[in-house]
């Protein structure tokens, strides 16, 4: 008996609680047709007034929910397939894109405006099951202040990591579980093939590259060339990042740097393209086409390099100048098809692990 | 009792066997043969030995360094004694992403190891070790220095006048009594390390894996799940192997304890012994634990006119809302959080302090601990495919944040209260009941006065445990209202000054915010006790 009093006290208490902080979160319903869900990765941006600008046009609101790093959003779509949780999925990369298809996690659509996209980037042509939105490059970077102290070119390419003069210099991510980690390897598994990557990285090995779990490690920790690594006192100069880093160090800095304090090794580059797609089973398929269109848009394609520091693949697409000044897209990057990738990164994976870590 | 069997079942259980069928399952068949193929694989067993190993000695060097701490705590009386409570208790809420990065300060390149001896740690297995104190220090001093302060220092003293030495007395009549308080700590300890994730990745680097790290690997990144489905299942058996033990080991060592009010049993040390041993724990709080924590408030004073603070005021795209709005959300998920793990752990503790509890029930006490040592990835992916119908679409619902932390939160409940719970003299209770009050009455008037401080204790830890809560918390997807760790961890994901700036700035304030609730707490619980 007294445990009944107890429990609605209780109860009554929590209720009262959850109900403050009810009042400020608002959780709603998917699925009415006014409202478009999208789901993406944590570093899914954008400026609030362009999405306002998509919310009048077309008469739907945005729901976004962020699902963990590009892998485990994709992993999670695929989880959740038969009822998924939105409309739209931003965020599977040309690394993930065969995993995507080949489980049905998209339907069809040709989204307008997919004659403007750069043919390069084009991808599926026949069912038109996801459309590119945006690339990047995942390149080494180097510190600035430490090349020119010490009198040394930065590297510039793949071989010149291995070279004796850049010996304990360079810091990588775990290719198991990091994004930049995984785009690196099979930057070096283009470029050297796939019976010649293992070899470089014997030699890289053996010219001290070092690995840790993650790319906020990496780059926070390690690298002397950022500002998490300058308190931290790093000693590694070169680092795997993106080509679109040079940029945030200026963007991301009060009061602004002249120039940006970390420079792109270009010969070091993997492409890394980002698609989106209308989800199977999607709720609001109408409205998430329309979405998808959005994200082709050019008010969209110009707003996103600042956003989420990646290239826009739409032909004409104005990029800003902290881009064209300190890191341009590369031009000629590494490449692979996203079939080659999914039939062979498992194994690549495996033998890198037991190569390099162990 | 009812309650939270529901609760488990519903939040855990159910997501939990969801996620470990669709990896074990296909096509109505399941594939046990898997089970046998996984855990023979060398790379499977050589993380098993690791995650087993590195967990024991982190137990034993956490125990062997916290207990006089937990001593001192619990029965001196000194300046600053409720402040460095609160504070020490600060790593273990605090995300690893975080912390990990400022205690590699100590043990790391340029750190004071490193300055003064030469001495890197860091992708070592001491720095695991020795973060694992770092994080878990305020578990032995909380959950043993609670207990050791209410016990009736003129026990030991009277074994002494009877002719006992001060080992025998301390032998014979305070160490069976603290018994059950140091296995509940130890196996805690034992826990979080067993089921270590962040610090293993940080300090260590990739070449250490434990189990959980391997879990995350293989839902998360690899996606193949039924490799951590069997991985899940090994971890639980593990897992519920421990706490199958602890619990026959605790309810061996029952008895009922005279308990006194804390307040009256600290005094100020006595002799050069007492004092050496003061000096000596506030010696190493201040290196291992304040350290650390300094470190971050430097790094987030950098820039100019706390520039880093000033820009978590400004709105920002990634997150809708200025990055400050992040502390009034922790809060409010907090709070609820705290809320239903008390509901649920208050109930179930009392169900399994009755005497008359059975077997079953009792089972129920292991039970109860295990999400704290499943993989949060496990049970987020799980409550995406167990909780995806009506009535029970949560997916996206925020209530999903407080009940995946109350989770997490609701051991810390039962395991603080059962102790006290189970020493009250049932005798008190059969007194009262005879002489007719009501079990309402009873339990407000017998159970309630002595449990009260465990309940503010046990409240205390639930809510900063919900604070810095990150793996589940992670899980659910609302941009719009990122809580603290989450929005620290999506921060560090950026390049830039700014970026790394303001991570570290509100990193400070989940620190302050953190120290400045259980500090409350601490004065809370003295304003109480003094009631009885």
């Amino acid at each position: 008996m007294h445990t009944k009093t107890f429990v609605a006290a209780a109860v009554g208490l929590g209720l009262i609680t959850l109900s403050a902080c009810g009042s400020s979160s608002g959780a709603q319903a998917s699925g009415d047709s006014k409202t478009v869900t999208l789901v993406s990765h944590d570093s899914w941006a954008v400026s609030k007034s362009v999405l306002a600008d998509f919310e009048r046009q077309s008469g739907y609101k945005v729901r976004v929910l962020k699902s963990g790093d590009a892998g485990q959003a994709v992993n999670k779509a695929l989880l959740t397939k038969d009822n998924p949780q939105g409309d739209v999925f931003f965020g599977v990369d040309n690394t993930l894109l065969s995993r995507a298809l080949d489980n049905g996690l998209f339907q069809p659509y040709e989204a307008k405006g997919a004659d403007t996209v750069q043919p390069q980037f084009r991808v599926d042509p026949a069912k038109h099951r996801v459309t590119p939105i945006d690339y990047g490059d995942i390149c080494v970077n180097y510190d600035k202040a430490y090349f020119s102290k010490h009198k040394l070119t930065p590297p510039r390419s793949f071989d010149d990591l291995v070279k004796p003069a850049y010996k304990n210099l360079l810091v990588t991510e775990n290719a198991s579980t990091s994004s930049p980690g995984l785009g690196f390897l099979l930057g070096t598994a283009a470029q050297y093939g796939d019976d010649g990557w293992q070899g470089y990285w014997k030699k890289l090995k053996a010219n001290g590259v070092k690995v840790v779990d993650g790319w906020e490690q990496a780059y926070n920790q390690e690298f002397s060339g950022s500002a998490g690594g300058k308190k931290a006192k790093a000693d590694r100069p070169l680092v795997v990042s993106y080509a679109s880093s040079p940029p945030a160090e200026v963007v991301f800095a009060d009061p602004r740097p002249k120039t940006a304090p970390t420079g792109t090794s270009y010969g070091t580059c993997f492409r890394q393209i980002e698609y989106a797609g209308l989800l199977d089973n999607a709720r609001n398929a109408k409205g998430g086409k329309a979405f998808i269109d959005f994200l082709l848009g050019k008010e969209f394609q110009q707003d996103m390099p600042l956003n989420m520091f990646v290239y826009p693949v739409v032909e004409g697409a104005k990029v800003p100048k902290e881009f064209t000044e300190y890191g341009p897209a590369a031009k000629d990057p590494q490449t692979m098809a996203p079939t080659k990738i999914a039939a062979d990164r498992d194994q690549w994976v495996k033998s890198w692990t037991s190569l390099v870590l162990k | 009792m009812a309650l939270p069997v529901a609760f488990f079942a519903v939040f855990f259980a159910w997501p939990v066997a969801a996620i470990v069928a669709r990896g074990l399952r296909t096509d109505g068949r399941w594939h046990l043969g898997r089970i046998v193929d996984v855990v023979t694989q060398s790379d499977i067993r050589h993380v098993l030995w690791f995650t087993t190993w590195q967990a024991l000695a982190s137990t034993a060097l956490t125990l062997l360094i916290a207990l006089p701490g937990a001593y001192v705590f619990a029965r001196f009386d000194f300046p600053g004694r409720q402040v460095l409570r609160a504070v020490v208790t600060v790593p273990f809420v605090l995300p690893t992403v975080v912390v990990g990065t400022a205690f590699l300060a100590l043990v790391g390149r340029g750190g004071l190891l490193d300055e003064l001896w030469g001495v890197r740690l860091d992708t070592t297995v001491w720095a695991i070790l020795l973060a694992h104190v770092f994080f878990n220090y305020a578990v032995v001093v909380r959950t043993v220095g609670g207990l050791w302060g209410q016990l009736d220092p003129r026990q030991e003293e009277a074994a002494r006048m009877l002719g006992a030495s001060r080992l025998r007395a301390w032998r014979t009549v305070t160490l069976p009594a603290l018994g059950p308080a140091v296995a509940a700590a130890a196996l805690m300890v034992f826990l979080f390390t067993f089921t270590s994730f962040g610090v293993v990745q940080i300090l260590g680097g990739p070449t250490f894996s434990t189990l959980e790290v391997e879990i995350y690997r293989q839902t998360s990144e690899i996606f193949d799940l039924s490799t951590a489905a069997v991985l899940t299942i090994v971890q639980f058996v593990a897992v519920g192997a421990i706490l199958a033990v602890h619990a026959w080991t605790v309810r061996r060592r029952e008895s009922a304890l005279r308990l006194v009010d804390a307040g009256g049993t600290a005094r100020r040390p006595r002799g050069a012994g007492q004092w050496a041993l003061l000096a000596g724990v506030l010696a190493t709080v201040a290196v291992l634990l304040l350290l650390p924590l300094a470190v971050l408030v430097q790094r987030s004073l950098g820039g100019s006119d706390f520039g880093y603070y000033r820009a978590l005021t400004r709105d920002d795209d990634t997150f809708l809302v200025p990055p400050i709005e992040a502390i009034g959300n922790s809060l409010q998920y907090a709070l609820a959080a705290t809320a239903i793990a008390l509901v649920i752990g208050a109930l179930a503790a009392a169900a399994l302090a009755r005497r008359d509890a059975g077997r079953l029930v009792r089972g129920f006490d292991a039970l109860l601990m295990l999400p704290l040592g499943v993989s949060a990835v496990t049970v987020g992916f799980g409550f995406l495919i167990a909780l995806d119908r009506p009535p029970l679409d949560l997916r996206s619902s925020w209530i999903l944040v407080p009940l995946a932390q109350a989770l997490v939160g609701a051991p810390f409940v039962v395991r603080t209260m059962l102790p006290v719970l189970r020493a009250v003299d049932a005798r008190l209770r059969e007194a009262a009941a005879v002489l007719g009050a009501s079990p309402w009455r009873v339990w407000r008037e017998v159970d309630l006065p002595l449990v009260r401080r465990a309940l503010l204790v046990a409240a205390g830890f639930a809510f900063a445990v919900s604070l810095g809560e990150f793996g589940a918390t992670v899980f659910i997807a609302r941009p719009d209202n990122p809580t603290l760790p989450v929005a620290v961890a999506r921060l560090l994901g950026r390049p830039g000054d700014l970026n790394y700036g303001q991570a570290m700035a509100l990193s400070t304030i989940l620190m302050a915010v953190c120290a400045v609730a259980l500090l409350v707490l601490e004065r809370l619980r003295t304003d109480r006790s003094g009631e009885f």
